[in-house]
């Protein structure tokens, strides 16, 4: 038998003790959707498994809550998803074209556009929250899709790394190409986005838990309980209008689970080219 | 096929630096030429203004009896192979070759018969579904060489192309496309820095220096008559010995000798392939040999002649040992220089 070694032991050790610090906030959430609300009130978390889990799980997705009675846990989930993948698409898209106007266009003022695009690192969405919900508002895009994804998609992260990626493809792919009678658009199309691939689905596992995570933006923009996102919803939940009534702890709980996820399985799924987009420049 | 004509081509970039001065010549129908010179001495930048992937600051460039100046470089009918090979690394063999025909919309069954034309003349056949990442150096190469004669061009241009292979397979690859270019007829302009890839491929060579262009001429013209004392140490290894003799009475002296003759008084630089240096007895020239280097089939005696280093080039069968030794040159082989100006008298 393999001898263990006493630093493996020491290694996994913390490992696993890190692991289950890190997991424990999720274990007792998911302890908590197993018991009656009641219960949680009255305990808080303990360590027994109750029987409600089942209906918590009927009552958080299925069933309709609000005053207008469509936002089940369903309609929820169909929303953040189109906010997470709209948002990651179109922060893709708009970085990437961006970065190749800038990369690979003599502008004159290439440079200078791309620090600009970079300083807008500095104003993120809550210092420019008025102004933005000013604007969306007179477009009459509150409460649409539109309104949720298009005043966020503009990204000078996703331009910025696709700026460095882009100057790392050789000069000479670029003069091949143009001999090859390949203009802008089916370089673009033909070559560069094929070869960011890996870069591609780096971002996008970036900005889609990025997108599905945004709380501020939705809550400003979405009234509609249909358009409600999960992360939205969960706290609508919780909120208690009526003060002698227990909170659907079970529900928004379960809830909570269902949206960590996507997110989780997204960063699993893409996770070896998230690796390779950011580490490997040598194409 | 074309003809291509440079008339005062110049190029100066933005920040002043004149990269090339105007600069004229001509290439013949389905001649090879080739640019050679140290880094830096405008030749790929001139190989670059003749693909149109370099503005051209003034002169006139034609391909055909075409002007190409504005030209895009899709459409001057060109085709170059690059140092580094820029194959597309996601597409296989086969798009590689055939991504030009595709953009100039010929139709599929075009494009799969040329390629597999292309493929069977470089000997690609086997890796046309491959990935340029699964093959090796050479083979990259030979793509590279595919993707330029599968569209059939005017006029091959070929930029460093052998200097990321290993010295075996560049002497190979080096036959191979001068092979390959003889049988398709196409003219071709070559860049390297290797002196020995210029004088072994080429119909012409062209020497550059300094933005400039030093001799056009055919490889034995540049070897055996170098228009200037650059040429000579340029070309050649080890370089043409270059030595200080003075003129007087229409005859050279060189270390009290009288080695050639010349018209003029004063200072010359004499020029001696190290080859045309010849150990014997009764020589007139003394040189004290110091390092003899040993290459198999001859030998290299580097030492000094005066103060001056000089290199001398003798078959392995003869023997010659450290110390001093007796030379004499062979007849014409001399060159004479303007040791200002290191033109050739």
């Amino acid at each position: 038998m393999k001898q263990l070694k006493l630093s493996t032991v020491v290694d996994h050790a913390i490992l696993i003790a890190g692991s289950l610090f890190m997991m424990l906030p999720l274990l007792m959430i998911l302890q908590m959707t197993t018991i009656p609300d009641t219960e949680i009130i009255s305990t808080g978390p303990s360590l027994t498994i109750g029987d409600q889990f089942d209906e918590n799980f009927e009552k958080a997705m299925f069933q309709a809550s609000g005053f207008s009675g469509e936002n089940t846990g369903m309609s929820m989930l169909k929303n953040s998803f189109i906010l997470g993948i709209g948002f990651a698409f179109g922060k893709i898209l708009i970085g990437m074209m961006a970065a190749y106007a800038i990369v690979y266009f003599r502008l004159r003022f290439a440079t200078f556009a791309f620090w600009l695009i970079f300083t807008t690192l500095l104003l993120p969405l809550e210092v420019r929250i008025l102004p933005s919900y000013e604007v969306v508002q007179s477009l009459g895009m509150l409460n649409t899709y539109q309104g949720l994804i298009i005043p966020l998609i503009a990204s000078a992260t996703a331009t910025f790394f696709f700026r460095q990626f882009f100057r790392s493809v050789p000069e000479e792919l670029v003069e091949a190409a143009r001999i090859d009678g390949a203009g802008p658009v089916k370089f673009f199309i033909d070559i560069l986005v094929p070869l960011s691939q890996t870069m591609i689905a780096a971002m996008f596992i970036i900005m889609f838990v990025y997108g599905w995570n945004q709380y501020l933006w939705p809550t400003m923009i979405t009234t509609d309980e249909d358009m409600y996102t999960l992360v939205r919803g969960i706290k609508q939940i919780v909120q208690v209008l009526e003060g002698a009534v227990v909170p659907e702890f079970g529900r928004s709980n379960v809830l909570a689970i269902i949206a960590v996820i996507p997110p989780v399985l997204v960063v699993i799924f893409f996770q070896g080219w998230f690796v390779k987009g950011l580490t490997e420049s040598d194409k | 096929m074309a003809q291509v004509t440079l008339s005062e081509i110049r190029k100066v970039y933005p920040n002043g630096y004149e990269a090339l001065t105007p600069s004229s010549f001509a290439i013949d129908e389905g001649e090879f030429v080739v640019l050679v010179g140290p880094s830096g001495c405008g030749k790929s930048t001139l190989l670059r203004m003749i693909a149109g992937l370099e503005e051209i600051t003034s002169g006139e460039l034609s391909i055909g009896d075409r002007i190409v100046n504005d030209v895009d470089p899709a459409d001057r009918d060109i085709a170059m192979v690059f140092q580094n090979y820029a194959l597309y690394p996601h597409m296989t063999v086969r798009k590689n070759i055939g991504y030009g025909l595709k953009n100039r919309g010929i139709s599929k069954d075009e494009i799969a018969t040329k390629t597999d034309e292309a493929a069977a003349m470089l000997n690609l056949g086997e890796y046309l579904e491959r990935k340029p990442s699964q093959l090796s150096g050479g083979q990259r190469q030979r793509v590279a060489m595919g993707r330029a004669i599968v569209r059939d061009p005017a006029l091959f241009l070929f930029d460093e192309p052998l200097s990321n292979l290993d010295a075996k397979l560049r002497n190979q690859m080096r036959i191979e496309i001068k092979a390959l270019q003889r049988r398709l007829g196409v003219t071709s302009v070559y860049v390297t820095h290797d002196q020995v890839e210029a004088m072994t491929m080429a119909d012409r060579i062209i020497v550059m220096n300094a933005g400039r262009i030093e001799q056009i001429g055919t490889p034995s013209e540049v070897y055996h008559h170098p228009a200037t004392t650059f040429v000579a140490s340029f070309m050649g290894a080890p370089p043409m010995n270059l030595l200080e003799a003075e003129m007087r009475d229409g005859q050279v002296h060189l270390g009290g000798q009288v080695i050639g003759s010349g018209g003029g008084n004063g200072k010359v630089t004499a020029g001696i392939r190290p080859e045309d240096l010849v150990p014997d007895q009764s020589g007139g020239l003394s040189m004290e040999v110091e390092i003899i280097e040993e290459l198999g089939a001859h030998r290299l005696l580097h030492g000094a002649m005066g103060n001056e280093r000089v290199t001398v080039h003798v078959a392995n069968t003869v023997d010659v040992p450290l110390g001093p030794l007796s030379l004499s040159i062979k007849a014409d082989a001399l060159s004479l220089f303007d040791p200002a100006t290191g033109a050739r008298i």
